[in-house]
């Protein structure tokens, strides 16, 4: 159960306390206020016409039986924008020095879709039954063209071309690279080679998408409820489209029904929806729905590698090199990081003298590929893990064993790797020890146990398999985000937060963060988040950064209140700040309780009275902003070990054991973590087992609809074993680092190297995630009929 | 993804709706709703009219009748679930409607429903296969009946005319104490099955079986009776042994293909899933319906 | 008015009498939602897959977006901004909820809290196995669902508590 706290007790902290969210009430009621929950007089509804085409030429459109149906206001195309457009591109790209060609988005397709879902025009209706009416009626005259679909075929000399007019489909290529890979490989005692497919699908946020815009004509502004990760780029993009300033748009998130990545990209509906509340002036709001969901949200999907790993006799890694083709889409919707991350998360956790690691990001016509839970880091983990497996193999070592001696130890730490961040910053490990997390994971699951486990399995004609995974993620993004923490006239204490909440609990975190110096009593807190209205600044939801980044803001924030409060307070009470403590809304003199002052009232002598000095000689008002910088990531790290059974006759997977120790160094709220944890867990073993964005050869998407694209249920989740251990990092002043992502990133390896371990009598290797029943039994059918190994 | 727009008819009596769906053009029976809703939800379907079959009452009884169970065919798959005549006179229904979808959908669906949407990956068509069930079929024009294995027309096409409706399934009884046995492998809980097995098995004093039944569902496009399977146990001392040599046969079946699944793929599930349901089968001979093993992974 | 394309209907909602004219094709869902302003039933999928607009109808957990708003005519809806107690107190799903952190964006949350209600009516004392079946058809992407079943065998526990003291009072 959760910790009682008691804001009277000063030795009752809140940071690490499992306190239930101040979210939750709303939520279990039904009184959340998601989206498609605002309602206004005058909502028009939209839907948008989309191309069923992978790539094909727009001739022209004719909406006029559209426009002929009861019930419909508008229907805009490109053209019909396309004098509102300061500019007609989205042009969010990340910067980088490797781009080969630019691919922004359109806000509408002109005279060219690049793929399918693409949209081509915005219909306003009634309600959004009559909208998807008139939408299909929207006659556009497309000219299909030859596609793209897979990024390797994209890269070959006589590919046809993603877009009519780019040179070729190479959109960006670049090395990451340190050390002398060449002359290592040249020397090395043992060389192994591995190629490896790796699929990502999409986020699936059980709320989809959507927007609801209002312009108020009189002050000549239009907000925009948006369930987005990033309201203020949102803000910044409709801004430059549309030639506002930023008094003219605002952005604000409502609840948002889970992100997971994709949710952080600014979207061209988002634009439309904007311009047509203006245009029409009328609120207009548009619910993406699931099926535009699977076409037109942005997604991971493919990248093939091929690399090799050098190791001397004794298992010490020497070198990895190789080369890896990443599936882009069909436009730059947030950049080349991906694929950076991909690269750059391979030696993250062990001691790899050199490395080299070429990347081509080729364009397909496909929804553009962005950050899903994880954002490339997984595929490079998985990399590291299977290479080190191999190794094992190869060596006839444990596995367990491979990994210690590839380790960085403890006391290397911070440890400075070669790398390089995408800003150019170099790679620097704060903390953590990787090695003792790694054998708690391995004690917890009983790892040398295992053999007798499995031969007896064995003997019962059962397969059952181990295997494991470490991992290190570079958590908190920096440089900053924005908090201002203020105590109002009523004592009430307010956070106001460039942080986007997106159902991860930023709100008790900040709550927990802010209370902790400012009385202790959650009830007295109030947090606003993800309104451009309330927070000038503010970079939002990616990387697992909120904590870090927004609760070290809030963290100083409140630090600089509350000396305020206690400065303020002294000279009111006629003491010392050193005799004062705030104890739920007010400041009371130590052992004095008699002598004491509400927080409202130190506020309210600070709002100034015409004519007479503030108290104390401070600044007027009882508020603080603060952005704290941060460049430098807070490295998260943990170990996985599964432990599974395989059907050989069906390739069906069952995990049975899941242990799961992880550092976020030190914990705001346990439960929220075991939360966060836990969901990525899940989407791990559904990216390992489950989930598969397939398209054709022509581009066409196949599996459109949650019977065909699977989301892990709870009835395929094992009970997950989840451990803890604190090592502060040094690179804030909570000490904190980001969780949201990790459950996901160590679990497609884990489970690869258990049901190899469990098919080892079929010689079964699984160079690929996902795999399905029936490609794994095709494994063990080729084991059965060849020799086993 | 809203449905379409159509007129609504929800009539009382089947011959309201035989009436209904002999007059009216492009009309579509609206049974349970949860393969239909989601059709006219993608507008896959665009019919001009919906008959909802809800509120024909007479449509939702489960009675026993000489030699067989009778089933409307508006009766929930919730119902036949909880039904203890259901378990007691055919338990092989019984085992497999724990397969069928979820909790939610059960409480909607219908038998009916399920099978004219005759999914070939379902589980209530492969029952109604499995025991050789005996359909009625009404329309403006009369009543006809037909057995389970004429049903099938194509992949998810049951022979019904436009203007017809399923009225009721009639499921024949197997001696007291026979042994029944129902597996699939899904990839997930509650999906519809990759492929799916249904064993029925009658065994004398001595162990021999005097009578087997086995269906496939997810090879081909409608249930499969594998009548080789059924031939080579028929005589035959039932054991883990013999059921391993006869399912076999089950390799040879034309198998469906797609994007999820090769045809040599369901075909190995076939020989799996046929002798698992035949060995939960044998396990089940004398006692009363029972949960048979879970496949799904 | 063609009764063929609008319907009036009268049903519950939340124990209390509603009366409204629908169009024959709008979901339940959608009725509940826009309608009556019920927002708290959610819409995930519209093709029956995620769960997260199930209510209760007639007691029995729904899909809202597989079923008509005409035919919960005559029936009785719960959806969760009716599974508190009359005094607003708690059900003790939410609070369990609330308590282990069953939730996290909450957007599958009502479907989960209607299903689970659902089964607890049905079994007052599920193993973990049978409350992991009752929402396989409840779709989650946030907590791995290990918090949700906790909490439910955490509310069973507490309502066969609660049935078992006022048995003895």
């Amino acid at each position: 159960m959760s910790a009682i706290i008691d804001p009277s007790r000063p030795g009752d902290s809140l940071i690490g306390a499992s306190i239930p969210r101040l979210e939750d009430d709303a939520l279990i009621t039904g009184r959340g206020r998601f989206v498609d929950d605002i309602h206004m007089p005058g909502l028009l509804q939209a839907a948008f016409v989309r191309s069923p085409h992978a790539h094909a030429a727009i001739r022209s459109i004719d909406a006029s039986a559209a426009l002929a149906l009861p019930g419909v206001h508008a229907v805009y195309t490109y053209e019909d924008f396309k004098p509102h457009f300061a500019t007609d591109r989205l042009v969010v790209g990340l910067p980088s020095s490797h781009y080969k060609q630019d691919h922004n988005r359109q806000v509408l397709a002109a005279d060219e879709a690049v793929h399918v879902g693409e949209p081509v025009a915005i219909v306003l209706a009634d309600s959004r039954y009559i909208a998807e009416d008139a939408a299909t009626l929207v006659e556009v005259d497309f000219d299909p063209l030859p596609a793209v679909s897979d990024c390797r075929a994209a890269l070959a000399a006589d590919a046809p071309l993603v877009h009519r007019e780019s040179p070729h489909n190479l959109l960006a290529e670049f090395d990451m690279k340190y050390g002398e890979a060449e002359r290592v490989f040249a020397e090395a005692k043992h060389v192994f080679r591995e190629s490896f497919w790796q699929h990502r699908g999409g986020s699936h946020s059980i709320e989809c998408r959507g927007c609801v815009a209002r312009h108020d004509a009189l002050e000549d502004r239009t907000t925009l409820w948006t369930s987005t990760q990033m309201p203020h780029a949102a803000m910044r993009v409709i801004c430059e489209i549309l030639g506002l300033h930023e008094n003219q748009i605002r952005v604000a998130t409502p609840d948002v029904g889970g992100g997971f990545g994709p949710k952080l990209v600014t979207y061209p509906e988002e634009i439309c929806v904007t311009l047509a509340a203006r245009l029409y002036g009328r609120p207009v709001k548009w619910i993406e729905d699931r099926r535009e969901h699977f076409i037109a949200t942005t997604q991971e999907r493919d990248q093939y590698w091929d690399t090799e790993v050098a190791v001397g006799d004794d298992g010490r890694v020497l070198g990895i090199r190789g080369s890896i083709v990443h599936d882009h889409g069909a436009y730059t919707a947030r950049g080349i990081n991906l694929a950076h991350n991909s690269a750059e998360n391979v030696p993250l956790g062990y001691e790899i003298p050199h490395y080299a690691m070429n990347v081509k990001v080729a364009l397909t016509n496909k929804v553009p590929v962005t950050p899903v839970r994880g954002a490339g880091h997984p595929q490079g983990t998985f990399v590291m893990e299977r290479l080190l497996d191999r190794v094992a193999r190869e060596l006839k070592l444990d596995r367990a064993e491979v990994r210690r001696r590839n380790m960085i130890p403890p006391e290397k730490m911070p440890y400075r790797t070669q790398l390089k961040a995408r800003g150019g910053q170099w790679v620097t490990l704060d903390s953590g020890d990787f090695p003792a997390c790694f054998a708690e994971a391995l004690q917890r699951a009983d790892w040398d146990g295992f053999p007798a486990r499995q031969a007896k399995a064995r003997a019962e004609g059962r397969y059952l398999g181990i295997g494991l995974s470490n991992f290190v993620k570079g958590t908190g993004r920096g440089p900053f985000e924005s908090v201002t923490v203020r105590i109002g006239p009523s004592g009430k204490v307010h956070v106001y937060a460039g942080a986007a909440a997106m159902g991860q609990g930023t709100r008790t975190m900040l709550s927990q963060v802010v209370a902790e110096q400012l009385g202790r009593d959650l009830s007295n807190v109030t947090v606003t988040t993800g309104d451009t209205a309330a927070t000038a600044m503010g970079l939002g939801g990616s990387n697992s950064r909120q904590t870090v980044v927004a609760g070290s803001s809030a963290h100083v924030a409140a630090q600089n209140v509350r000396a305020k409060v206690l400065k303020v307070a002294a000279v009111l009470l006629k003491t010392t700040e050193a005799e004062l403590e705030i104890v739920g809304n007010e400041v009371v003199v130590n052992g004095q309780p008699s002598r004491r002052i509400e927080l409202g009232a130190v506020s309210r002598s600070l709002v100034g009275t015409a004519g007479y000095s503030l108290p104390a000689g401070v600044t007027a008002g009882l508020e603080a902003t603060e952005q704290v910088l941060i460049d430098d990531m807070a490295f998260s790290s943990g170990s996985a070990v599964v432990e599974l059974e395989v059907d050989p006759e069906t390739g069906g997977v069952q995990i049975h054991r899941l242990v799961f120790v992880h550092d976020a160094g030190r914990m705001i709220n346990p439960m929220v973590i075991d939360g966060q944890l836990a969901g990525g867990i899940a989407h791990g073993i559904g990216n390992a087992l489950f989930e598969w964005m397939g398209y054709d050869e022509n581009a066409q998407p196949v599996t459109t609809n949650l019977g065909e694209y699977l989301l892990v249920t709870s009835t395929e989740m094992p009970r997950m074993e989840l451990h803890h251990r604190e090592s502060p990092t040094p690179g804030n002043p909570l000490g904190v680092k980001g969780v949201g992502e990790c459950g996901v990133i160590p679990m497609t390896p884990a489970i690869m190297s258990a049901i190899e371990d469990a098919l080892s009598p079929f010689g079964v290797r699984i160079n690929q995630t996902p795999i399905t029943p029936a490609q794994l039994y095709a494994l063990i059918e080729n084991g059965t009929k060849g020799t086993p190994a | 993804m809203k449905p379409p727009a159509f007129a609504y008819h929800d009539p009382q009596t089947v011959e309201e709706a035989c009436q209904l769906m002999s007059t009216l053009d492009n009309a579509r029976l609206l049974a349970g709703g949860q393969s239909m809703m989601p059709m006219l939800n993608m507008r896959f379907v665009m019919p001009d009219h919906l008959v909802d079959l809800g509120r024909v009452s007479a449509l939702s009884a489960i009675e026993e009748r000489p030699g067989a169970l009778r089933i409307g065919a508006m009766t929930r798959q919730r119902d036949l679930e909880y039904s203890p005549l259901v378990r007691a006179r055919c338990p092989l229904l019984a085992d497999a409607i724990q397969w069928v979808g979820h909790r939610q959908t059960r409480n909607r669906g219908t038998i009916g429903g399920s099978l004219c949407q005759l999914d070939p990956s379902a589980e209530l068509p492969s029952v109604c296969a499995a025991l050789d069930a005996t359909l009625t079929v009404q329309s403006a024009r009369g009543t006809r009946t037909l057995a389970f294995a004429d049903f099938p027309a194509g992949y998810m096409t049951p022979s019904i005319e436009p203007d017809e409706l399923l009225t009721h399934v009639e499921l024949p009884d197997w001696p007291a104490g026979h042994g029944h046995g129902f597996v699939e492998f899904a990839r997930r809980h509650g999906d519809y099955a990759v492929v799916l097995a249904a064993a029925l098995l009658a065994v004398d004093a001595a162990g021999r079986i005097t009578r087997a039944s086995v269906t496939l569902g997810g090879i081909g496009p409608a249930p499969v009776r594998v009548g080789a399977v059924e031939q080579a146990l028929v005589g035959q001392v039932a054991s883990a042994t013999l059921f391993r040599g006869a399912t076999e046969a089950c390799r040879s079946i034309e198998a469906m293909e797609d994007v999820h699944a090769p045809a040599s793929y369901r075909q190995q599930l076939a020989v799996v899933m046929s002798r698992r349901a035949l060995e939960a089968a044998l396990a089940s001979i004398g006692s009363p319906a029972s949960s048979t093993g879970a496949a799904a992974h | 008015m063609d009764s063929t394309l609008s319907r009036a209907i009268a049903l519950k909602v939340n124990g209390k009498a509603v009366q409204a004219t629908v169009d024959v094709r709008h979901t339940l869902a959608d009725f509940l939602r826009h309608q009556l302003e019920l927002t708290g039933t959610h819409l995930g999928c519209e093709h029956g897959v995620c769960g997260a607009c199930t209510v209760l109808v007639d007691g029995r957990s729904t899909r809202g977006c597989l079923m008509l708003a005409v035919q919960a005519n005559g029936r009785e809806v719960t959806t969760v901004e009716g599974i508190a107690a009359a005094d607003g107190a708690l059900h003790p799903l939410q609070q369990a909820f609330m308590d282990l952190h069953g939730l996290q964006c909450g957007f599958c949350t009502p479907g989960m809290l209607t299903t689970l209600v659902e089964l607890l009516n049905d079994n007052p004392d599920p193993s973990e196995a049978e409350v992991r079946v009752a929402i396989s058809g409840n779709l989650c992407r946030c907590t791995g669902y290990q918090a949700i079943v906790d909490a439910t065998l955490a509310a069973a526990k507490s309502m066969r508590g609660a049935a078992v003291a006022g048995s003895t009072r």
